[in-house]
């Protein structure tokens, strides 16, 4: 379980995250929207300890995520994240981005890791691409990498921070369809979308983020489908239309 | 043309002239090993902002960078003897050599590191790799590529500026042609010699850093 207690951020004077609280249960999807600068992406980068917080608590499984004793590296292996920008690391073959991370991180031996990296890579649709490098890929399949790379850590939370924000408009689908498999399995996922209709449909909840807060929070037919606040309804009535 | 060339006493000569090109490639390639290893201190140095490391970066990568290379061997080898510390011309142009290298290395360094973008820390540290790990599989190879070309550059500019020991006496490839010109007055033939020599050399250098750049780098950056 994810639980985020009155988490503010703050970025020299701007504050970002004005007092955030949410729970995120096993099994269960948020989804994030609200307008740029609404500060939802910074609250992933908070989650995973990637940037620090002013204030509040973040709990993942009952570990204090901000706390100096907490070993953030551990920690960081239960929550894969996948960034907007697909971040492939260029100078490895598709196999090797994602055998790398269980081999040095977690110290598999090598045919375990390229046994897991063969797997995931499947599992995402990337099986016949092993011995590519990821610069000739295009980014659709270049974010399903970063989706295979997170999941070979095998991680209790994926965090997806936009991860179609950055993709040509026919290569959306494909990254959707793979983050509805995880969800079909079960993984517990926290995505921070501009998908309004992929949020409507894979949701346990959606949170709508205004200028740091979190405006309205419930199941999507709620927030998505009969908002209540006005906010709500200005920021929705622009991206749907 | 009434010029006569006599190629018989270059042909006679060669052995030295052999030995001079193996100065020339000794005293580049030990002044690039050098210089790359203060070159990192240099770019480290200066991102840092300790003072005051960084002052003495910034004033080295300065001078280096903006001072002709023939200003650092006179300083080498007439400067410091002013002052009593008497550096052979092999000496002399190994440190001038070694100085100017680290100088402009570090700047290669420096934007190398700064090159590769924040998000492969961030996609590194989110699998959960340590810093140490960050860099030793990700970053650094990755600068590698980055800045094996420019330093590859570096390396061929050592081997053509270290001809400049022809004006402190040192015996590498220019200074031996100008001794055996000097004793047979066939300059035109001996120097023509020699360019070939260096021009042999320094494809040599780069036909090497290109066979080992396939070996070494399979992906694209």
């Amino acid at each position: 379980m994810i639980k985020i207690e009155n988490v503010r951020k703050s970025f020299g004077e701007l504050e970002v995250l004005k007092g955030i609280n949410l729970d995120v249960e096993q099994g269960e999807v948020l989804s994030i929207i609200g307008g740029s600068g609404s500060g939802k992406s910074t609250l992933l980068y908070c989650i995973n300890a990637i940037e620090n917080i002013q204030g509040g608590k973040i709990f993942v499984d009952g570990i204090d995520v901000h706390n100096k004793a907490t070993n953030k590296d551990q920690l960081r292996q239960k929550l894969g994240m996948v960034f907007q920008q697909w971040n492939s690391f260029p100078h490895l073959t598709v196999l090797e981005n994602v055998a790398l991370a269980p081999q040095i991180v977690k110290k598999m031996s090598k045919e375990e890791a390229i046994e897991i990296a063969q797997k995931e890579l499947k599992h995402v649709g990337l099986g016949d691409k092993f011995d590519m490098y990821p610069t000739k890929m295009s980014g659709g399949q270049q974010q399903r990498l970063a989706i295979a790379r997170a999941l070979a850590m095998r991680p209790d939370y994926m965090l997806f921070d936009e991860v179609t924000s950055a993709l040509d408009p026919e290569l959306v689908g494909e990254v959707l369809d793979t983050l509805r498999i995880l969800r079909e399995e079960g993984m517990t996922m926290i995505c921070v979308t501009h998908e309004i209709a992929f949020a409507r449909e894979v949701s346990d909840q959606v949170a709508f983020f205004h200028k740091g807060v979190i405006e309205e929070m419930g199941p999507p037919e709620q927030v998505i489908s009969n908002p209540q606040k006005e906010t709500t309804q200005a920021f929705l009535s622009k991206v749907l239309s | 043309m009434d010029y006569e060339f006599h190629w018989n006493i270059v042909f006679q000569k060669m052995p030295e002239l052999l030995q001079g090109a193996f100065v020339t490639l000794h005293v580049s390639v030990l002044s690039m090993v050098l210089g790359i290893a203060i070159a990192v201190f240099l770019a480290i140095a200066k991102m840092n902002n300790t003072k005051p490391f960084n002052y003495v970066a910034v004033g080295w990568i300065e001078i280096a960078r903006n001072t002709p290379a023939l200003f650092q061997i006179y300083m080498a080898y007439f400067g410091l003897g002013a002052f009593g510390i008497h550096l052979s011309p092999y000496m002399a142009v190994l440190s001038a050599l070694v100085f100017i290298n680290a100088g402009y290395l570090a700047e290669t360094f420096r934007g190398g590191f700064q090159s590769i973008p924040d998000a492969q820390y961030n996609a590194s540290k989110s699998l959960g790799m340590t810093s140490f790990q960050t860099y030793r599989y990700i970053i650094l190879p990755q600068m590698f590529r980055r800045i094996y070309h420019p330093m590859t550059n570096q390396f061929v500019w050592s081997i053509l500026m270290s001809s400049l020991g022809i004006l402190v006496g040192m015996s590498e490839l220019s200074g031996e042609t100008q001794r055996l010109q000097s004793l047979s007055f066939r300059t035109l033939e001996f120097f023509i010699v020699t360019a070939v020599l260096y021009y042999i050399i320094t494809k040599f250098v780069l036909i090497c850093a290109s066979l080992l750049s396939k070996r070494l780098f399979k992906g694209e950056i």
